[in-house]
């Protein structure tokens, strides 16, 4: 296997709330309570091949849009290294540095929130190119005709403002603003599912179509399974901040490992299947703030053993190319 | 009509005033709801589904009006209903439940405040009594020891707990209809199930008929027993939920299920219905969903098709979907 082009090693981030005046008076009279911590990315590897599409499924609170953001560069990790290319984002400097904030680009989900609502289209695609002096001025305009042109966007549209588009036509403009830099890797975090279900597709079928044209990677974060089956090679399944289970698409799907991933792709509504008798997946996502021992999954699992109460799963190989933290996979040690 | 009629919807038609007219969101619509029968209601953003749900309970504002039909409950008709005797039948025979259960909680009540005043607003009995049915009802929905969770406050509990105090809510004083609208769509997958499945339950033990809003025709599919399909504000395709979903006739509701990742092989490309929706105040002459359309001949740019019950469903099509 070639080197990856991106890498994610034991990768966390931790937000701590704001400690309260009563918090404050305490630590003076030596009281100290340890801060909340919570733990929304917790010692996450990754690797995303060249070309690749890996998708990142998981409930709210999981810590995919966490992880999308640290990959991106808009967040630091608080533990961990991520590597683009080899090399390691935290000691690029410079032009490096700059060099993969611009090949690394994101796709929001909220096509209102992502564009600044006082910019021309064109200026919004074309913003990059010109602050970070990519092109020659008298050369900007045509990138930016040939990006709107890349995603579908009619040229009429270059000087209108961009709450005179439609959704699924702002999410466009957001994926037009990210190829005009000729990005390498993007990072979607749901970019389909503020968007009506007929627009989806055609997003869906743009973001395949660019991506065979350009030789793109993609980090693909949905909660959709349905969409992330159809457009990933490889998929994987975050609970509570960590993986617990990553494999090719294909073969997790058919022949789920990890309890949660069985109940996750149970639970997706089908057109096929009529008056199912849903069998849903009892209690709720535990707090991040407070997670139970063990593994994180036990409360909610219908296979839990005593071990699973006490001694945490670590993600381990089940199969080539396979892995999924769950003691059902692997014999715990007794301590 | 069948005395298991729980509503009767006729020639329904909702305007939005603007400057430059009176814009049709709800554009003449039938449909009937009979009793333990779940009707799914789907559409598109401004398909006109949700201003249809709050047409039927009168819960419309101006600059909204509803200009013409029937909502006749019960034998009678809601439209020529008093303000009293609506209020009488809001949160008692037809209940309401909404995407974000923070619009029918009140933050400052707590759960168990807000559950008896919904019962002793419509009933006689003691405060005591009121809060075991309280209590009972939020046991239905499979919230776990409700006694406590009834001192506590709305901000106190997740979404998905939520949602299921605003269904328990609704469902206290056994309604006759439960209008919901897109009440799993802001909840995880799993906890949608299970909301899904809650509501499946109840519906078959209380017998209330249901009206499930929402864009999601999967989750229609596992849940309704008919499907009415909308599009620019008039009900394209209506039927069982068999014939509709396995054999639609309309080209929207057929591009609407192809457009699903599940319907092609991994990888491939997905059928996309071309185009966007109309905006309401610039809808095409003819047949709304024309231009989107593969089927459309000459006749559809200038008459719209009249609904036809044709090969068990209802439909609004001149060249419909071979059989």
């Amino acid at each position: 296997m070639t080197a990856p082009l991106f890498e994610l090693r034991g990768v966390a981030k931790y937000f701590r709330g704001k400690t309260t005046l009563a918090e404050r008076i305490l630590a003076l009279a030596g009281r100290r309570q340890p801060p909340a911590t919570l733990r929304a990315v917790d010692g996450v590897d990754l690797t995303v091949a060249k070309g690749e599409v890996l998708g990142l499924v998981g409930e709210s609170g999981c810590g995919k849009s966490t992880l999308a953001r640290i990959a991106t560069g808009i967040l630091a990790p608080t533990a961990g290294e991520v590597f683009y290319q080899g090399r390691a984002v935290a000691g690029l400097r410079g032009r490096d540095r700059l060099d993969y904030l611009l090949k690394v680009q994101m796709i929001f989900q909220d096509p209102y929130a992502s564009l600044d609502p006082r910019m021309r289209v064109s200026r919004i695609v074309g913003e990059a190119l010109a602050v970070h002096k990519l092109l020659p001025r008298r050369e900007i305009d045509g990138a930016v005709d040939r990006a709107l042109r890349e995603v579908g966007l009619d040229l009429a549209y270059r000087d209108r403002y961009p709450h005179q588009f439609s959704g699924g036509q702002r999410q466009r403009i957001g994926i037009a603003r990210a190829l005009a830099v000729k990005p390498d890797f993007l990072v979607c975090d749901e970019p389909v599912s503020a968007l009506d279900v007929s627009i989806q597709a055609q997003v869906i079928n743009l973001f395949m179509d660019v991506r065979a044209r350009h030789g793109l990677t993609y980090l693909f974060v949905s909660h959709d399974l349905g969409l992330v089956r159809h457009i990933s090679d490889r998929v994987a399944i975050m609970y509570l901040g960590r993986i617990v289970e990553i494999g090719p698409a294909a073969s997790v799907f058919a022949d789920p490992a990890h309890p949660y991933s069985a109940a996750l792709i149970k639970a997706i509504p089908s057109a096929a299947r009529r008056k199912a008798g849903f069998e849903p997946l009892q209690g709720e996502l535990p707090s991040p703030l407070a997670p139970p021992p063990g593994c994180p999954f036990h409360p909610r699992c219908d296979h839990a053993m005593p071990a699973c109460r006490e001694i945490r799963p670590e993600l381990a190989e089940i199969a080539p190319g396979r892995s999924a933290a769950c003691h059902l996979h692997t014999a715990p040690k007794v301590a | 009509m069948t005395a298991d009629i729980v509503l009767d919807v006729r020639g329904l038609k909702t305007v939005f005033h603007a400057v430059d007219g009176a814009w049709p969101a709800v554009d003449g619509v039938d449909f009937t709801v009979a009793r333990g029968e779940i009707l799914g209601l789907v559409g598109e953003s401004g398909s006109g589904k949700s201003v249809t749900g709050f047409s039927l309970v009168q819960l419309i504002d101006p600059p909204g009006e509803i200009v013409a039909g029937q909502v006749l409950f019960g034998g009678t008709d809601l439209r020529a209903a008093s303000e009293d005797e609506l209020r009488r039948l809001r949160g008692d025979r037809i209940a309401m439940i909404f995407q974000d259960p923070l619009m029918t909680l009140n933050p400052v009540l707590s759960v168990g405040e807000q559950m008896t005043e919904a019962i002793l607003e419509h009933r006689r009995c003691s405060r005591a009594d009121a809060l075991a049915q309280a209590a009972a009802a939020l046991a239905r929905v499979g919230i776990s020891s409700p006694e406590a969770r009834l001192k506590q406050y709305p901000h106190e509990f997740s979404g998905g707990m939520r949602q299921r105090v605003a269904i328990a809510t609704a469902l206290l004083n056994d309604p006759a209809l439960i209008i919901a609208d897109e009440p799993t769509t802001a909840l995880d997958v799993t906890i949608q199930a299970q909301i899904l499945y809650q509501v499946q339950k109840l519906s078959r033990e209380t017998g209330a008929a249901v009206i499930w809003i929402t864009h999601d025709l999967a989750v229609v599919a596992e849940l309704a027993d008919r499907v009415a399909v909308m599009y620019a504000g008039r009900i394209v395709e209506i039927g069982a939920a068999d014939v509709v979903l396995d054999r639609p006739r309309h080209p929207y509701t057929l591009g609407l299920l192809n457009s699903s990742a599940a319907m092609v092989e991994p990888g491939a490309r997905l059928h996309q219905i071309d185009g966007v929706a109309p905006r309401i105040d610039s809808r095409p002459s003819g047949c709304p969903f024309r231009p989107r359309c593969t089927r459309s001949l000459a006749v559809c740019a200038d008459v719209d098709p009249p609904p036809q019950a044709q090969d068990g469903r209802t439909l609004r099509c001149h060249n419909p979907v071979p059989a």
